[in-house]
């Protein structure tokens, strides 16, 4: 089935031993110039790269405080060394998130400390030469900023920063990624990752909705475009065309209607995704979000609601008001513009879990939950979700909102064992840029610890479906799964299972009613 | 006064001077570089108090590493208290003039030194015998381990095995340190060896990774309140972007 040993899955979780350069190799695919120039990255390796890296790196620690404090402040104690899944799948030492980041930080003492400068060799202090610069490139495509790492850190060191930071300078000497930068070229372009224009968006949307009302007799709509509504929906593209992903969409669709919602999605602002993140640009993750703030002043709406997507979310979360204003709370012109169009009674924005979650709350929606009894669910925390967001404005409301959500459409659900949930979480092994086909070994490799757990769960309590929120670990896991013997359509998404739980049309829907305030928290 | 006596009064200054000034610079460029983004790490506090007790519990009692690691906790918890304690039980040294009552109380304290010594011990035989660690470990990080563990054995023996240096000396030495009354400082070898090293603990305080201590207050993902979507969070060289008029 593969070129590589598939790691047999123990009882437990064993820390490997070391297994030095187990994953060494020359990284994943390389952007092309046409690629790297999209993005206003030079096209090749420059030929002064180092000098040109020294001084991005120069300017990421005067402009992210994150970068020379967590530099500067590691003691090598050695909490974060077993924390990997990517190390804890493969061994390779420099997988360790100290070991990880030390590839930068020796670099950053060479050149930016009084110690590194003059004793190198007594602090680990190293140039940035070709070799440095190859373990770069490999190794910080070895991490998918899922912040695992970070929880366990006494000082919050977050590798992923460090990551971001170095994909950053090597952007900026040429030397840029091709899943990441391909697809960030496509959104910049059309609009979203897959490069799906208006027509054929339209042409899905309308499949859909036939497919909906042959399933259920009931004239679900999937609008695009619709000015005027009450709710513009920002979801991955890969919930129009991927499974398990787009029974997820039908799910939202299924429950705006019953809620009677008026909604949309954007052709313009066609991606909830924004890799912007995962190369650590701020400039190119703002104009990805300016899309969605463009996307909603232009249609006029009142909410902001953002589908399954774990990084994408985060994002939406956490950066969106500081990028583009889509968010309360603001003082200046430029978001207040937005923030006054946008109904303050809410958060913005929210999680599609956040408004099924009020619905259910609220009595809106009903179920007939011995529609699921054929499944027994546990869910995968996805880690941009669980370590970089919240739900529901109440502590640890992003592992207390999904799992109400999905007991409220099933019978059975039970949780994988603790060490391997909510803020421990094990990312799917597929996130932060690493979902491309050029890394097969690594992603099944790292999914080890995950499906681990799963399997754990499935002796124990016979487990068969796996729900998740992330369209990045909906694909990583249809992919992986069948590596580890397990069926690769236990995967579904959190809100399939509300779409096949639903009562539809019991309710009296208010399409058109967008001004109703009996929703309103 | 004698040489020796000179060089360390000397030392003194400049270990102490390197510290202040380093210190001082790190903690400007930390305050001084925005965090352009928020980033909390899970379980992120929602509130400016929650933000005080979740700093409150990194500091006092290590909870990160208290998950992560319970060996490296105890051996690091262990050292980080003793060394508190031992600092206190350092204090009456220096005192000027008479010292208040409360610090005439502090000579149990001494008994930090066993926690000390067992805790610097626990780590460097963890960073030698555990594969992940050793890994990880760069000739500085051995080094500064010994300095302690060293520091720890010489202030040990002056205290508990009769290697008592003069005692008045000691006292005259330090408190002129403070008062700028310049003594002569005790001569014996175990004494000398002892300050020797911590003003070399002191002076390499801003070049070394003991500057975890100001910068965990720095941490973004730790000092970050988790209320994003309330309130607009906007570094300075960020405002600039939307001010050039690019979207909206």
């Amino acid at each position: 089935m593969a070129k590589f040993d598939i790691p047999i899955l123990e009882t437990y979780l064993q820390t490997p031993a070391l297994k030095s350069d187990a994953m060494v190799s020359d990284g994943p695919f390389k952007a092309n110039t046409e690629m790297q120039n999209s993005l206003g990255f030079p096209g090749e390796k420059v030929d002064n790269w180092q000098q040109v890296a020294i001084e991005k790196m120069g300017e990421t620690i005067s402009k992210y405080r994150s970068i020379p404090v967590f530099l500067d402040a590691c003691v090598k104690c050695g909490a974060c060394t077993d924390k990997c899944h990517y190390f804890l799948g493969t061994g390779d030492p420099k997988n360790m998130p100290v070991a990880r980041q030390d590839l930068f930080r020796s670099v950053y003492r060479r050149h930016f400390t009084f110690a590194g400068k003059y004793f190198p060799k007594l602090v680990g202090a190293k140039e940035l030469d070709d070799a440095m610069l190859d373990d770069w490139y490999n190794y910080f495509h070895q991490c998918s900023e899922c912040r695992r790492c970070a929880v366990y850190c006494p000082y919050g060191i977050d590798t992923a920063e460090i990551t971001m930071a170095a994909r950053e300078v090597m952007n900026a000497i040429g030397v840029g990624q091709k899943y990441c930068n391909q697809i960030l070229g496509k959104v910049k372009k059309i609009g979203n990752n897959l490069g799906m224009p208006e027509p054929a968006l339209r042409d899905t949307l309308l499949d859909l909705e036939e497919e909906i009302e042959e399933d259920t007799g009931v004239a679900v709509k999937l609008p695009l475009d619709r000015e005027g509504v009450e709710i513009l929906l920002i979801t991955p593209s890969a919930d129009f065309f991927a499974e398990p992903h787009i029974d997820g969409l039908i799910g939202y669709a299924k429950v705006f209607h019953q809620s009677g919602e008026t909604w949309t999605l954007s052709s313009y602002a066609s991606e909830g995704a924004n890799f912007g993140m995962f190369i650590g640009n701020y400039d190119i993750m703002r104009e990805g979000a300016l899309r969605i703030r463009k996307a909603a002043l232009d249609l006029g709406v009142r909410r902001i609601i953002v589908g399954e997507c774990g990084h994408a979310w985060r994002v939406a979360y956490s950066f969106w008001n500081t990028l583009t204003g889509i968010g309360g709370g603001a003082d200046d012109e430029y978001a207040l513009q937005l923030q006054k169009q946008l109904d303050q009674n809410y958060p913005q924005p929210q999680h599609i879990i956040e408004y099924t979650y009020d619905a259910i709350q609220e009595g809106r929606l009903a179920f007939d939950k011995s529609k699921n009894d054929h499944r027994t669910v546990t869910f995968h925390d996805s880690c941009n979700v669980a370590r970089g967001s919240n739900m529901g404005g109440i502590e640890n409301g992003q592992f207390i909102l999904p799992r109400e959500v999905i007991k409220a459409a099933c019978n059975h659900f039970v949780d994988m064992s603790e060490g391997t949930i909510k803020t421990a979480t094990f990312c799917c092994g597929g996130g932060g840029g690493l979902l491309a086909d050029d890394l097969l070994e690594l992603r099944v490799k790292g999914a080890l610890p995950r499906m681990q757990a799963l399997k754990q769960s499935e002796e124990k309590s016979g487990v068969n479906t796996l729900a998740a929120l992330c369209a990045i670990c909906k694909s990583q896991f249809s992919k992986v799964l069948p590596y580890y013997d397990f069926d690769p359509f236990m995967v579904v998404s959190v809100h399939q299972l509300i779409s096949e739980a639903l009562l539809l049309g019991e309710n009296q829907p208010r399409e058109e009613s967008y001004s109703d305030t009996s929703s309103a928290e | 006064m004698s040489l020796i006596s000179i060089l360390f009064t000397v030392f003194f200054y400049l270990a102490v001077s390197l510290c202040l000034v380093g210190v001082t610079l790190k903690v400007i460029q930390y305050a001084s570089t925005p965090a352009p983004l928020k980033i909390p790490i899970a379980p992120a506090p929602l509130t400016r108090f929650g933000v005080i007790l979740r700093m409150t519990r990194e500091v006092f009692l290590f909870s990160s590493l208290f998950r992560a690691s319970r060996w490296t906790w105890l051996f690091g918890w262990l050292f980080h208290w003793a060394l508190v304690l031992l600092f206190i039980r350092h204090l009456p040294y220096f005192w000027p003039g008479e010292t208040p009552e409360l610090l005439n109380q502090v000579a149990p304290l001494k008994y930090a030194a066993f926690p000390l010594i067992f805790g610097l011990i626990g780590l460097l035989g963890r960073r030698l015998c555990v594969e992940r660690v050793r890994y990880i470990s760069a000739p500085s990080d051995y080094l500064l381990l010994l300095l302690l563990i060293a520091i720890a054995l010489t202030g040990a023996l002056m205290t508990f095995a009769y290697y008592y240096p003069d005692m008045g000396k000691v006292y005259g030495f330090a408190e002129g340190l403070v008062t700028l009354n310049w003594t002569e400082l005790p001569t014996e070898g175990v004494f000398l060896a002892h300050i020797f090293m911590v003003f070399v603990l002191i002076a390499i305080f801003p070049i070394s990774k003991m500057l975890h201590a100001p910068g965990v207050f720095f941490s973004p993902t730790l000092n970050q309140t988790d209320d994003a979507r309330k309130k607009r969070h906007i570094a300075p060289w960020a405002i600039n972007k939307e001010k050039s008029g690019k979207g909206g």
